[in-house]
């Protein structure tokens, strides 16, 4: 058979979300972010949710995820992405509010409005990218950062007794009662991307039906940061990041 | 023979060849050109075994800049 009597548009089973648009994203080659943004994209499509979903766009390498997804979106202040999506939802109860953050973001500057946003029930989604680094600075140590990690700011890697412990700030929200389903996923094999599509969508729909606040954890790699290829960097992920950061469901209390 | 036989497009101008689709696809069907770049200077990806493929949509689904579009037919 010629590849001609393939690529015909009635045999097409995959395609870019029309929602993705066509501006060309400034992700670094093979960064999880724009996995994720396919993935939103996919499910707001699925959903036929276009119309009512608002993102909140954090301070990070996801600044400009405004960009790239054709929805209503804001821009909040560092850290202050939950805080912002919690008027939103408020004002707004028959909309799908979500916000997208990195680890710089949910679980450093923004920890505080995280954690009570979450504990008061906010009904948001909360998607949270954590790739254990700074990446839009040029990969400085992050709070998620992994012991013995190296970065830019702690070259010889992360110790203990200097710097802390790395913050695994996802169980702790899955303790709190404001949450109803919290969950740790990743997207670096097609399986994995089908299970965090899921996730996201059963988030969103919590934020619909105002369940209270779901958090979507995607573990996560920065090449650049990493200073790996994009392949070695999911291998190094899955070689040291899920020891820390297992997958799986933390809390399921949504129906 | 594999139930399907498949066939992929990729966008060439959007493609940042990072590669992850060539690492995903479990029969060898996608290779980064050798020489050939796009218009940002990437190395983008192409159908370099284009029999093997049976539209597992693998390559799809990982990459970062959904560039892959997939086609997928019955084997008679």
């Amino acid at each position: 058979m010629e590849l001609n009597e393939i690529i015909r548009p009635e045999n097409r089973i995959y395609a870019k979300p029309a929602l993705l648009n066509e501006a060309h994203m400034h992700y670094c080659p093979g960064c999880s972010h724009g996995v994720v943004h396919k993935l939103v994209a996919e499910v707001i499509e699925e959903m036929g949710a276009a119309e009512y979903s608002i993102g909140i766009s954090p301070v990070g390498c996801a600044v400009f995820a405004y960009n790239y997804i054709d929805i209503d979106w804001l821009e909040a202040a560092h850290g202050r992405a939950t805080a912002m999506a919690t008027a939103v939802k408020r004002l707004m109860p028959d909309k799908l509010v979500f916000t997208y953050q990195g680890d710089g973001d949910f679980a450093a500057i923004g920890t505080c409005e995280s954690i009570h946003a979450c504990n008061r029930g906010e009904n948001i989604a909360i998607i949270f990218i954590n790739n254990a680094i700074y990446g839009m600075t040029g990969g400085q140590m992050a709070p998620t950062t992994l012991l013995g990690q190296p970065t830019a700011t702690c070259p010889y890697g992360r110790r203990a007794d200097l710097n802390g412990y790395p913050l695994s700030i996802t169980p702790l929200l899955s303790q709190l009662d404001g949450t109803c389903y919290v969950t740790r996923q990743s997207v670096h094999t097609p399986g994995a991307v089908r299970k965090t599509r899921a996730a996201l969508k059963r988030a969103f729909e919590n934020s619909i039906a105002c369940r209270g606040t779901s958090v979507v954890e995607v573990v996560s790699t920065c090449n650049s940061g990493w200073k790996m290829a994009p392949e070695r960097a999911n291998e190094w992920m899955v070689e040291h990041m899920f020891e820390k950061y297992p997958l799986g469901d933390l809390k399921v209390n949504d129906k | 023979m594999a139930k399907f036989r498949g066939a992929i497009t990729v966008n060439e101008e959007r493609c940042k060849g990072c590669n992850l689709c060539v690492a995903a696809c479990p029969t060898g069907v996608l290779a980064l050109q050798a020489r050939e770049v796009n218009n940002r200077g990437y190395h983008y990806a192409y159908m370099a075994n284009a029999e093997a493929c049976i539209a597992c949509m693998s390559c799809a689904l990982v990459c970062p800049d959904a560039c892959i579009e997939v086609y997928r037919v019955e084997n008679k």
